[in-house]
């Protein structure tokens, strides 16, 4: 009896003892190697700098098996300590619901809006000036991969923009080469065509129709050249008949396709295949023709919890996030630009150095992720994975539809 | 007694099965996105879900799917437990080796066919390895016909449980009734037709619900065999709307899409309902 007592004794002392260090449940959807070495930096940060313990909720697939997941948690009752979601408008509704933390006093004491940068990145972070989520790390889509294998073996000489790449196409193409390696995943068309109209139509035009929704522009003259251009990439892109992204980009790697247009987490493999910037592959921000990126990324956001001790951890968490040592030890795991300004990354290689230079001079643009619902990004994905599979629907039939979708946008 | 006891239950499929249809009716009529919110917008998502070219082609699909696996299935499955039947030996054997796919799941089975359709791996490979080099077998990359490589798939693995079905009715058969028809010269294939398949009307209507609840809610297979491509090719009414819900944060939408599902679902069955229960009150 007196040991079942002091046994009882015993766990009440230590609740006690514990109840400051927090089990913090985190959510999110890296699980590739690198992503994962990425968010390994985050859980010891946490360990380490605090008392809390940080409680990986991986989950496995794609942000589109994730997201759902993650959502019918939050909304269910039982929210995580804290969760992934792109920047832009994802999680807007949780907001607006009232399920998620506002860290305003945090971002005010620590002064993120100067901090930041670009400072869109926290906008969109903010709804009605209230901060709701804290950004991590910049992924531009603006690039294309070339394989001067490829090009060697036509030869032709590396093209330095979009222009040359068509006119080399055919050369690539008498080689037995795929000019444009690009897998079947909806996302992929859908990202590429973004990427071809902020090259070809510019920034301008570009924001006009995926910020303001101008469904003139979408119809215009601009987006008609576009559309064209489109259509010329997906005869470049038969005969590259793989699923994944990673697939394509190894066509590029292997010297079995010329180029690919895809997001900088390509970097990565390249790396892992050694092979070197500049000598192996080139790189080609705004494909060449203008050079600007645009700031997708990943934010954290916090779940509402009604215990205040798991609210404050939730802040340090929050504020851990942002400061400098965790940004560079995360984003060059990552392979992604760092949000704020004043970290030195040496060890970035060339291509992610290109990137930086460009983001230092604030040559960027939002990411649709951030200025279009999910809802009509869907339909343009949609869209553009009938488009790009079905040689038979003619450009200007496809930009109709797509201006019509931009009228209806929210 | 056995009715009070009965109440829970009753209180249960009242709440859960019509109360959640009426809610998801209900809201197929506003603007919901992310969250359901009460924001009427009258027949704004029915008008834009058939506006979808999405929508249309993943009912066209439906067609498709449906109407071939509804009479593969049965054919194919008859004539398998019709074979099985003719007291042959290792029956057991064969038995189990048709109904084994049926023990894989949808997702199994999708990506199984994935590989054997696959032109550089499967089928096609095998054929022109034997020799006949211009031999093209390819419908998973095919838009005209992807939807025919998933009926395949399905197919494989439903029509085993269908067979087993079917052998259980045809066991079911009176012996007294065949050595009838011997006796009377009645030839096999018609005592098939016009005696045993009528007796068996029962293990058909049963087969028969079974096999159009599968076309309805086919999703996985098409998840995990295509995802939907080449383009949009073969996509599925289900799939829809899981994608405008989950992914595309559009409830609403997706109500809308699953009210038109279950639309087409009434169709079908309350004619037939009528027919068959209907017509027993009158006798």
């Amino acid at each position: 009896m007196k040991s079942l007592k002091s046994l009882l004794c015993g766990t009440a002392m230590c609740a006690a003892g514990a109840a400051h260090a927090v089990d913090l449940e985190v959510t999110h959807w890296w699980t590739s190697g690198g992503e994962a070495a990425a968010v390994a930096e985050f859980a010891k940060a946490f360990n380490e700098m605090t008392e809390h313990n940080w409680v990986d909720g991986a989950i496995a697939g794609s942000g589109g098996v994730a997201r759902p997941i993650m959502i019918s948690r939050i909304t269910g009752g039982d929210p995580m300590g804290a969760t992934q979601f792109n920047h832009g408008r994802q999680a807007e509704e949780l907001v607006e619901a009232g399920l998620m933390l506002d860290l305003t006093d945090v971002a005010e004491a620590e002064g993120w809006r100067d901090i930041v940068h670009p400072v869109s990145l926290l906008d969109s972070c903010t709804i009605d000036g209230r901060v709701y989520c804290v950004p991590v790390n910049i992924h531009s889509w603006q690039w294309i991969w070339l394989s001067h294998a490829a090009f060697e073996q036509a030869g032709v000489p590396v093209p330095s923009n979009w222009d040359e790449f068509v006119a080399a196409a055919p050369k690539l193409r008498d080689s037995g080469i795929v000019p444009l390696a690009m897998g079947n995943q909806p996302w992929q068309a859908s990202g590429a065509f973004g990427v071809i109209t902020i090259a070809l139509a510019g920034p301008e035009a570009w924001a006009a129709v995926s910020v303001d929704k101008d469904a003139e522009v979408a119809a215009g003259p601009v987006y008609a050249k576009v559309f064209e251009a489109a259509a010329a990439a997906r005869e470049m892109r038969q005969g590259s008949n793989v699923q994944d992204w990673n697939q394509a980009t190894n066509l590029v790697i292997t010297g079995k396709a010329g180029g690919q247009i895809m997001g900088d987490w390509a970097q990565g493999e390249f790396q892992v295949a050694n092979q070197m910037a500049g000598t192996d592959y080139s790189c080609l921000p705004g494909l060449g023709v203008n050079e600007i990126i645009s700031t997708g990324g990943d934010a954290f956001y916090f779940p509402k919890q009604s215990d205040p001790e798991v609210e404050a951890a939730q802040k340090e968490l929050a504020s851990l996030m942002l400061s400098k040592e965790v940004q560079v030890a995360f984003n060059l795991k990552k392979g992604s630009l760092p949000v704020r300004g004043d970290v030195d990354l040496a060890a970035a290689n060339d291509c992610m150095k290109k990137g930086l230079a460009i983001l230092a001079q604030g040559n960027i643009l939002p990411d649709a992720n951030q200025t279009l619902s999910p809802d009509t990004l869907g339909q343009i994905e949609d869209l553009m994975t009938e488009f790009w599979a079905d040689s038979s629907i003619s450009a200007a039939d496809a930009q109709e539809r797509y201006a019509d979708i931009i009228a209806n946008a929210d | 007694m056995a009715k009070i006891a009965a109440i829970p239950m009753i209180l249960t499929a009242l709440c859960v099965f019509v109360g959640g249809t009426l809610w998801t009716v209900v809201y197929s009529f506003t603007g919901s996105k992310l969250l359901p919110k009460a924001k009427w917008v009258g027949l704004d998502q029915y008008e834009r879900l058939w506006n979808t070219n999405r929508w249309i082609v993943s009912i066209e699909n439906l067609m498709i799917y449906g109407i071939c696996s509804l009479i593969f299935s049965l054919v194919i499955g008859f004539v398998l437990a019709a074979l099985l039947d003719q007291k042959i030996r290792f029956e057991n054997t064969f038995r189990t080796i048709i109904l084994y796919p049926f023990a894989l799941s949808f997702i199994v089975t999708g990506l199984v066919w994935q590989w054997i359709l696959n032109p550089d791996f499967g089928v096609q490979n095998i054929v022109r390895s034997l020799g006949w080099a211009s031999f093209e077998f390819d419908p998973l990359y095919n838009q005209d016909i992807v939807i025919y490589g998933i009926l395949i798939a399905g197919l494989w693995q439903g029509t085993g449980l269908i067979m087993v079905l079917m052998l259980a009715g045809l066991r079911g058969i009176d012996q007294e009734i065949w050595k009838a028809s011997r006796v009377d010269g009645i030839p096999t294939w018609k005592t098939y037709i016009f005696i045993v398949i009528p007796m068996m009307r029962p293990v058909f209507i049963t087969t028969l619900v079974l096999i159009a609840s599968g076309i309805v809610r086919v999703f996985d297979l098409v998840v995990a065999q295509t995802s939907g491509g080449p383009g949009i090719a073969s996509e599925v009414p289900a799939k829809y709307v899981y994608d405008t819900m989950f992914l595309r944060q559009n409830l609403a939408q997706g109500f809308a899409a699953s009210t038109m599902m279950l639309l087409a679902v009434a169709i079908v069955i309350i004619p037939w309902a009528y027919l068959e229960f209907g017509s027993r009150k009158r006798d």
